[in-house]
């Protein structure tokens, strides 16, 4: 017994020592409790909200763009897919082989389809088809029940009802890419598109909108439990865009089978009511997405579908730049209306010899006559007096050789060429025969249509620097007596109304270039100049061998025609420009053109404002009129 | 010595079975239910307010174990005593069994299929080693224990359940045994310089056996002692775990409103991590409480050791008690991240038919040392040797 009892007490002894020690560990594991559920709770409860809680972005529709009238040019159609959740369908294959007997599915899609199930977990949705037609999504909402899983999403995508007409304003939309992200969540939405060119790009933001957020608990594989909470998102604001929509159709018609550009602006508030491109391609591809093919077929066309001629195409004005070399002439005080300038077809420099386009000579002419009948060898003497840098000064006053700012990507700045420039780009010293060439709007000189329309403008409205922009302010374009928007070009009207009246007479006059295109419709008479600049000279040689004329030559290396006038003559309000590229003479190719979108452009006018043309005056007759 | 409760202990060789079942402790066995159903509502909510598939079963499993317990508290203590050995080796036969189909049916295999549960010999044997332990040091004096030969059959009456299980491959439940073993050799009263030569002996042998591992063995042992260094598997375990324990703060989410438990970012709720999920959903409040449950249970089983007036109900009710500590500790510190992930249940409450039924098997001996607390049992009992 005195054995067990040393064995008791040494039990006892260790027992004790025991609960001891596991008495501290329970208190170590209650302290731990305590620490984890109290001190460290808030953490832990973020923790686990971000756990569960998973935040949707639900994405904006996007704003319209409206013409001057309201009516959409771009919108937003509602589209619709097809697609399958795995786990819902009775095998995913049987379901697409019931599925392709409604619908059509290439391989391409059902090995996708399988590939994307069998990758996925079974509750994600996997799109079978995009772009259903309504017809389609009947037959597939008529046979439900034989396909268990397969749901129609109903989706947004950007539509352009009239396609290729407003492509080159309006822009077009795209998915986005890896380089245009900002940090703003909602491009980092799959299938979220954003403008990638034209106003579509300009007001991306304000179109975009703000996206909604959906707060919804997702258990540990990612499935949605519930939505906790909503917050709808602000959609994207329409923009009212200066466009008239059956100007600017009427205006790509007109250009169809051409390549060039027609600027149409209202000389007083700068609005652009026209801005066509041509050839043109389909913005409502690029939404969808365009296969490589025709991708190539759009970036290889050497008519340039894809730019926007009226802002990106850079031409020699050709004698169409004659009415700013004639005004820096005036202005300078280097000819007045009556220095005459003796044309015998060609004038010499030196040793070069320099050509009129009339080969015989027009003979003694002053500013008027050179104007109307474009007389080359009047302006060869008008730059040379000027000097190049003054004509560059003028011209850039007038809207040329600088970016005019419209609300567009990618406009260009054309090229006034100084001497200084000349030094800088090419390190050589300007000869004078180039300033000759610039004289008659060749050599160095480059302008868009949309700065051509932008210096006729300023002449139409007696001077002022009316910039275009493609969106309407609240105020509307005033009449021409109030009170201009834009400040003073800083030039004496009455050479401005001298100029305006030999643009007027190149129209109307008897002698004019452009009398073919005449406006005969009492008081919507239109003014202007015409222009022809060459792509390249018919060399000694060529002659030789017959091709004289430049319908002879192949397309690209024809002449650009341009034309740029304004309407109506006696109240100007609509300016234009028009450039057909290789497409002759401007008489013959560009000034049919202006005729009729000008004409048009004041019947929609008074069509739509109903005001009557006895507003404006009869157009005043000169002495060479034939009527 | 102790002849003045002479009567009684006279009295109690001869029990009548009625009088043993007013000797149980009921107010203990109200405990275990306490515990017990609270794994039943866990189980509930973890099944997302049903029944079907755990709760129910754990009812039932609860119910038999229960039925087990009284049994085997009602059956007298020396049947036990004289069993013991054969108990052992019939558990050790079993963990052979287990190996060898292991070896045929592929892979690590735990348990042997016996149509209603299936049985893992290794839950089993945490409490038949305390029994064999037990078994051995009652017949050992106070002078003896002092001796190094006598501790060789200790040692291998642990080490060889241990190596067997080590082999499945189950280190959580071999670190188990190991522990549970140890402890009842110090409450034999094994000097403590011996276990501090162990402790020595085995950090030093640990640089060597680590030499003589192989690269994936490294590489679980590693992920064993920092699972944070495999974020993706025990570690994302841990992280949820805490997360969700620690979002449940003082009072918890309300029942079946644990957030983490029901959308799955909590792994293993219905057997390791349930106490997590019992947090979460009871906070800080539920966890103590069922905390208080498990001392007060350990309480009565420190009393009934002391009161035992023979040492072989003193080391079994003690042993009983480190198991069921072990399990609990084990299980508590790992969900809270205190110590690696080991696939130890939490005692009464998870899902798992072994180790509810080896529990209570092992409350059954605890209960009937204290039915039989004042029965003797000559030190050198004449029963079946090991």
């Amino acid at each position: 017994m005195n054995r067990d009892t040393d064995r008791q007490k040494l039990f006892t002894r260790r027992a004790l020592m025991l609960a001891g020690g596991q008495a501290v560990l329970t208190a170590g594991l209650v302290g731990r409790m305590y620490y984890l559920g109290v001190v460290d709770a808030p953490r832990y409860a973020t923790l686990a909200d971000e756990n569960r809680i998973s935040l949707r972005l639900l994405p904006p529709p996007r704003g319209r763009i409206l013409d001057r009238h309201g009516r959409p040019l771009a919108g937003n159609r509602q589209t619709y897919r097809a697609v399958i959740v795995a786990e819902q369908a009775n095998g995913v294959e049987a379901t697409l082989d019931t599925l392709a007997r409604l619908i059509a599915i290439g391989p391409g899609d059902r090995e996708r389809v399988l590939r994307e199930v069998a990758r996925k977990r079974k509750f994600v949705p996997v799109t079978i088809r995009e772009d259903l037609s309504w017809d389609e999504v009947t037959r597939i909402e008529v046979n439900a029940p034989e396909l268990p899983g397969v749901t129609i999403d109903e989706g947004q995508s950007r539509f352009y009802p009239y396609g290729g007409d407003f492509a080159h304003a309006l822009g077009y939309v795209a998915a986005v890419a890896e380089d245009e992200t900002t940090g703003d969540p909602l491009l980092e939405l799959p299938g979220f598109r954003i403008g990638k060119s034209g106003m579509e790009r300009t007001y991306d933001l304000t179109l975009r909108g703000s996206g909604g957020r959906s707060q919804v608990e997702v258990n540990a594989y990612g499935r949605v439990i519930r939505e906790l909470s909503r917050t709808e998102g602000e959609p994207g604001a329409d923009i009212v865009s200066t466009i008239d929509l059956d100007l600017q159709r009427m205006a790509s018609r007109r250009l169809e089978g051409e390549s060039g550009a027609v600027v149409v602006m209202d000389v007083h508030g700068g609005e652009v009511l026209a801005l066509a491109s041509s050839p043109s391609f389909d913005p409502n591809a690029f939404n969808r997405g365009l296969r490589r093919q025709e991708w190539r077929e759009l970036v290889d066309n050497e008519r340039a579908p894809l730019t926007n001629k009226a802002i990106s195409g850079q031409y020699p004005p050709g004698s169409t730049f004659k009415v700013a070399v004639a005004l820096a002439g005036l202005e300078r005080g280097v000819i007045s209306p009556h220095t005459r300038v003796f044309c015998r077809g060609h004038t010499r420099l030196g040793s070069h010899t320099f050509h009129c386009w009339k080969r015989g000579g027009h003979g003694s002419m002053n500013m008027h006559e050179a104007i109307v009948q474009s007389c080359d060898v009047y302006f060869y003497e008008v730059a040379r007096r000027l000097g190049v840098d003054t004509i560059a000064e003028m011209s850039r006053r007038l809207g040329l050789g600088a970016p005019v700012g419209i609300d567009l990507p990618g406009e260009r700045p054309g090229l006034m060429p100084t001497r200084s420039w000349k030094a800088e780009a090419m390190g050589q010293p300007w000869h004078q025969g180039e300033t000759l060439i610039v004289g008659i709007g060749q050599g160095y000189a480059l302008s868009t249509p949309l700065q051509l329309a932008v210096m006729t403008a300023r002449f139409a409205n007696g001077g002022f620097q009316v910039t275009p922009r493609l969106t309407r302010v609240d105020a509307p374009s005033p009449a021409p007596s109030a009170t201009p928007l834009y400040p003073p070009l800083g030039v004496n009207p009455v050479h401005i109304r001298l100029i305006c009246d030999a643009m007027n007479d190149v129209v109307n006059g008897r002698r004019g270039t452009a009398r073919g295109s005449m406006i005969r419709e009492e008081g919507l008479e239109m003014a202007g100049k015409t222009g022809t600049s060459q792509v390249r000279r018919i060399t000694r040689a060529e002659r030789a061998t017959g091709i004289r004329r430049n319908e002879d030559l192949p397309w690209h290396q024809r002449h650009h025609a341009l034309f740029i006038g304004y309407a109506p003559v006696h109240a100007p309000r609509y300016a234009l420009a028009v450039v057909i590229e290789h497409g002759g003479g401007g008489s013959t190719a560009a000034a049919p053109v202006a005729r009729d979108v000008l004409l048009a452009a004041q019947k929609l006018d008074s069509l739509r404002i109903a005001a009557g043309p006895g507003q404006t005056g009869a157009p005043r007759r000169t002495d060479d009129d034939p009527a | 010595m102790t002849m003045s409760a002479g009567t009684s202990a006279f009295d109690r060789q001869q029990l009548t079975l009625g009088q043993k079942f007013w000797q149980i402790r009921w107010f203990f066995v109200l405990l275990l239910i306490a515990a017990a159903g609270t794994g039943v509502a866990m189980l509930y909510s973890a099944a997302n307010a049903s029944f079907e598939p755990w709760a129910i079963r754990h009812m039932a499993r609860f119910g038999i174990g229960l039925g087990i317990m009284l049994a085997v508290a009602m059956t007298d203590i020396r049947f036990w005593l004289r069993h013991a050995y054969a108990i052992y080796l019939a558990t050790l036969a079993l963990l052979v069994a287990v190996e060898v189909m292991g070896s045929v049916g592929m892979g690590a295999q735990r348990w042997i299929d016996l149509g209603i549960i299936n049985l893992q010999p290794s839950e089993l044997m945490k409490v038949t080693l305390v029994l064999a332990l037990a078994r051995y040091f009652h017949g050992v004096t106070a002078e003896d224990v002092g001796r190094l030969s006598v501790l060789l059959v200790p040692l291998v009456l642990i080490a060889a359940p241990a190596a067997l299980v080590l082999r499945q491959p189950d280190l959580g439940t071999a670190l188990m045994l190991l522990l549970a073993g140890g402890l009842v050799l110090f409450t034999a009263g094994v000097r403590l310089w011996k276990f501090a030569l162990v402790a020595a002996g085995a950090l030093i042998a640990a640089p060597i056996a680590w030499q003589t591992l192989h690269d994936y063995q490294r590489t679980r042992v590693l992920t064993f002692l920092a699972p944070e260094t495999d974020p993706l598997g025990a570690g994302y375990h841990i992280i949820q775990s805490k997360i969700a324990l620690g979002s449940g703060g003082v009072f918890g989410k309300g029942f079946l409103g644990g957030t983490q438990s029901h959308l799955n970012f909590l792994p293993e709720k219905q057997t390791d991590f349930i106490f997590t999920m019992l947090a979460e959903e009871f906070g800080l409040v539920g966890g103590l409480g069922l905390l208080g449950v498990y001392v007060m249970i350990l309480a009565y089983g420190f009393a009934i050791a002391l009161s035992s007036r023979h040492h072989f109900g003193r080391l079994l009710a003690v042993g009983v008690t480190i198991t069921f500590f072990l399990y609990l500790f084990i299980n508590v510190a790992m969900v809270m991240g205190l110590i690696p992930v080991v696939g130890v249940p939490l005692p009464l409450v998870s899902y798992g038919g072994t180790a509810m039924l080896s529990l209570m098997f092992g409350f059954g001996l605890m209960m009937s040392v204290w039915v039989h607390r004042d029965v003797p049992v000559p030190r050198r009992f004449v029963g079946d040797g090991p």
